[in-house]
């Protein structure tokens, strides 16, 4: 195993630093279930880390463990080096951590520039009476986050439909507009829940692309959740596999894919 | 002819001419390119500091006089400037299709051994380290958009403002080498090389001197009276040369500003935002610009939809009259200007095209109810006759003398002869200097009076001196009757039909014509959804019974338009298919102008050629398809062909 400080190189040549957040021993229950069951994983600065597993194997309750939507029973969540208090999701967010959804979740009557600026929110100083009247600071800082803002949709190349309203676009460009809505609050951890989920083979090329470029660019940490093999297998450094609840392998894509636990997770195994 | 190496007065180069405008008009915009949602724009003098610094930058990195320097990108003022800074350096520059596959690059750039390429962005650095093993002569290459390339290995790889400031910051030591570079440029120089699409064979690199470039430019600004004050959009791929012309040629001699859009997508945004005033779209944009607003009216309200068609119906009777000054009764004048007020102001403004005062367009013929739509709006659009061996500029139609079915009169400058068999001639200030390593195309194309082939068949109208073009020289065959086979004309009047994308018409040498139809999955995909047809792909709309069916209702009344034409009556189309994929360039069946390429499609598509002549009434093929990466696949389908009714010819006038 890797230390805390240590970091690794990548078969593509990246260089991934220490570990930014840690799970340590996290069990949630809701009621009699047990959605995850005593699972321990890391992640580390600059990686594409993807947590994959069957239908209910609590891959999204792990990535609302991560996002502080759920605060789990037993276990630590530590991030930067200090276990993390249970908090709010918005404090959460101004903590540099930003997330997609698995089913959109965004402003669908505004359109894509006003929903993008909304992640800037935890960028803004001004208060409200400041913002309503339109007052020095409020304005600077509309400038300075609205140039964010264009940036990003430059970089998602999504200029064409900027004006557009949401409800307008079709399913992958609105999972381009999420993107761009969690890029701008500037994450240091990227949260993407199954981005990929329901797209045809173009529009997963293209969102890989986007996730490859993002952490490249900006060098942010990436935690995916992803139905996809083909895609996470590609995409990511390591992967986390859970199965009902439990981890049964984390490692390398290769490693993973001949970790025979994780084959008869996939490919079943008869039970007698 | 022994003609001076410098004009009497005036700039002697592109570079000279930005020089001047620096100077002239120095703080008014030259360039502007959308960027992060704002209009950035850089006045002349701006312009000029940018520029230079390039070629000073492209100086240190050991540009030499005489070498070919590629650039390839979608228009950004940056790439002009990239073109103008290889000719301060004595470099050639030759810009390519941006959307060329890699093969097709690899020719062009081993044929000139461009030895500098300026590339756009990742997708162009891409495709040209992916051919750099074939390219010899190629050394070093300059990117402007650093996205996702950072990581690439950066020998012989530069960023676009890393080599400006290098130009920068060596100004001092570099200039008078610049300096003296740009002095040696003259008339004779050579300005640019432009590799012609070919609709026939390799692509040839026709080569432009500045003689060529600046008095076509200057002519052609005179001819329309550009003014500084002008503003256009730059859309048009670089390595055509009408965009050469518009905007470096034409920009530089008038100091119009240029508008380069955000990207490709964001174009008729961008178009309603600069409104400009000086135009150019091939016939496709604006058939596809008047098909997307009749779809649109079709869904409108009852009342809105009958003020259209009221107002409309009106501006077809008087518009085109009124635009060209020809007198008009008050109370019609009157009713234009409600029209004016109700839908054609606001519908102007929604195409973007409120502030034109002169538009043009060419490169194929124009359907007249598409072109009187836009003239009965108002929009003062002409048809010109170009090509890249005339810088351009062979005919346009001056203002008041504008039709559908001509392409005008000869423009300043520019000779006219026509043939014995119908071939058009010309000779102007415009002709190109020689196609690039090619002296028995040169020699076939230019003959040593300076006349130039235009390999267009057609004739000049007696009493107006207009121009008509009725075919490509080399397709106007003989039918096996001896009638006049010109597939193009009949091409044409399918391709006004809005439901018809492409068409192509067989018959040389034969005893009846054939055609292939592409539809319009635009126009045809809209219908179907209006009446509860589903369809999942282009093969499927394309062969449902209802299609065709419409489809031979057009061949129909096409083959009664032909009819008429006692020459052209034989054209008539006796069987037609409609292809189950679209005509396109990146299978190599259309050039990246759009040009449909005979023999290409005859030896691919020959089996369905057969069928629709042994008089069977379908046909199984399979297809071999490229994907836009580059990856090949196949379709493989069953096609119904039609035979269509045709009008007998028409009696030889017995009567007279």
């Amino acid at each position: 195993m890797l230390d805390q400080a240590d970091g690794y190189t990548t078969a593509d040549g990246r260089r991934i630093g220490g570990v930014v957040m840690e799970m340590r021993n996290i069990t949630l229950r809701f009621g009699g279930v047990e959605a995850i069951r005593d699972i321990s994983f890391d992640i580390r600065e600059g990686e594409i880390r993807a947590i994959i597993g069957p239908n209910g194997a609590g891959k999204s309750s792990m990535l609302n463990v991560i996002s502080g939507f759920y605060v789990p029973q037993e276990g630590e969540v530590w991030y930067k080096g200090a276990p993390r208090p249970p908090m709010k999701p918005y404090q959460v967010a101004r903590q540099g951590i930003a997330r997609t959804f698995q089913n959109i979740a965004l402003f669908e009557g505004m359109s894509v520039l006003d929903n993008v600026m909304t992640g800037r929110l935890t960028h803004m100083k001004s208060g409200l009476w400041r913002q309503a009247l339109w007052l020095g600071q409020a304005e600077r800082e509309e400038t300075e986050n609205r140039e964010v803002a264009e940036k990003i949709i430059d970089f998602l190349e999504i200029q064409a439909i900027r004006k557009t309203p949401v409800a307008r676009l079709p399913y992958g460009l609105k999972k381009r507009v999420e993107l761009a809505r969690a890029l701008v609050a500037e994450p240091s951890l990227l949260l993407l829940d199954e981005p990929m989920a329901g797209m045809n083979v173009e529009e997963k090329e293209d969102m890989s692309r986007f996730i490859l470029d993002v952490n490249d660019e900006f060098g942010t940490t990436i935690a995916l959740i992803e139905h996809d093999m083909g895609v996470v297998m590609d995409l990511s450094d390591r992967v986390v596999v859970m199965d009902y609840g439990k981890k049964i392998g984390d490692g390398t894509p290769d490693e993973v894919r001949n970790n025979q636990d994780v084959i008869d997770a996939y490919l079943g195994v008869s039970h007698d | 002819m022994n003609t001076p190496s410098r004009p009497a007065d005036g700039p002697a180069s592109v570079p000279a001419l930005l020089h001047l405008n620096a100077q002239r008009y120095a703080d008014a915009p030259a360039y502007r390119e959308k960027e992060y949602g704002i209009w950035q724009s850089w006045t002349w003098a701006q312009t000029l500091e940018e520029t230079e610094a390039l070629a000073l930058g492209l100086l240190d990195l050991g540009v030499a006089e005489g070498d070919f320097v590629a650039v390839i990108g979608r228009n950004r003022p940056r790439l002009y400037w990239a073109m103008v800074a290889a000719e301060m350096c004595g470099a050639v520059p030759v810009p390519l299709y941006q959307d060329a596959v890699a093969e097709e690059m690899a020719y062009v750039m081993g044929h000139c051994g461009a030895r500098f390429v300026i590339a756009g962005d990742q997708e162009q650095v891409d495709k040209v380290i992916e051919i750099q093993g074939e390219l010899p002569d190629f050394e070093q290459m300059i990117y402007l958009d650093p996205r996702g390339l950072r990581k690439y290995d950066h020998a012989r790889l530069h960023q676009y403002s890393h080599v400006q400031d290098a130009g920068r910051a060596k100004r001092d030591e570099l200039l008078p080498e610049i300096t003296r570079r740009q002095g040696k440029l003259d008339y004779d120089s050579t300005c640019v090389m432009l590799y012609t699409s070919g609709t026939t064979g390799r692509p040839k690199g026709v080569v432009l001197s500045n003689r060529n470039v600046i008095e076509t430019s200057k002519s052609s600004s005179e001819f329309d009276d550009l003014r500084q004050s002008d503003d256009i959009l730059a859309y048009l791929p670089m390595a055509w040369v009408g965009d050469f012309i518009f905007s470096v040629g034409q920009a530089m001699w008038t100091g119009f500003c240029t508008n380069c859009p955000e990207s490709a997508d964001t174009m008729h945004t961008d178009l309603r935002e600069i409104g400009p005033t000086y135009y150019f779209a091939p016939p496709r944009v604006f058939e596809t610009q008047l098909t997307s607003v009749m779809i649109r009216m079709e869904d409108a309200g009852r009342f809105k939809k009958w003020l259209f068609d009221h107002f409309m119906t009106h501006a077809r009777k008087v518009g085109p009259d009124i635009l060209d000054g020809n007198p008009v009764s008050m109370a019609d004048r009157l009713k234009y200007q409600l029209g004016e007020f109700f839908i054609y102001g606001p519908l102007k403004n929604t195409l973007g095209f409120s502030r034109v005062r002169v538009g043009y367009t060419a490169g194929e013929a124009i359907g007249p109810e598409i072109f009187d739509f836009y003239r009965s709006l108002g929009i003062n659009l002409k048809q010109l006759y170009g090509q890249t061996e005339a810088t351009v500029f062979i005919t346009a139609q001056p203002d008041g003398e504008v039709r559908s079915d001509t392409v005008g009169v000869s423009c300043p400058g520019v000779e006219l002869k026509i043939a014995e068999n119908g071939e058009v001639f010309y000779r102007s200030p415009g002709v190109f200097v020689e196609y690039y390593k090619n002296p028995e195309s040169t020699a076939d194309t230019k003959d040593a009076e300076g006349w130039v082939a235009t390999g267009d068949a057609g004739f000049i109208e007696e009493d107006t001196g207009h121009l008509r073009i009725i075919d490509r020289a080399k397709d106007v065959g003989k039918m096996a009757s001896g009638a006049l086979f010109a597939p193009k004309y009949v091409e044409n009047k399918l391709k006004f039909f809005p439901n018809i994308l492409e068409a192509v018409v067989f018959g040389n040498e034969r005893d009846e014509c054939t055609a292939f139809i592409n539809i319009d999955l635009t126009a045809v995909g809209n219908w179907a959804e209006r009446n509860n047809i589903g369809y999942a792909s282009y093969q499927e709309l394309a062969r449902h019974p209802q299609v065709m069916d419409t489809i031979q209702e057009h061949v129909e009344e096409v083959n009664r338009s032909v009819a008429e034409d006692e020459m052209l009556s034989g054209c008539q189309v006796h069987r037609f298919v409609v292809l189950h994929k679209e005509l396109d360039a990146d299978d190599g069946e259309l050039t990246r102008t759009r040009k449909v390429r005979r023999r290409v499609i005859e030896e691919k598509f020959h089996d369905i050629i057969t069928a629709l002549y042994d008089g069977s009434s379908s046909v199984s093929t399979v297809t071999e398809v490229t994907y836009e990466d580059g990856r090949k696949g196949s379709i493989a389908a069953t096609l119904e062909i039609r035979s269509v009714a045709v009008q007998p010819a028409p009696a030889r006038m017995a009567a007279q």
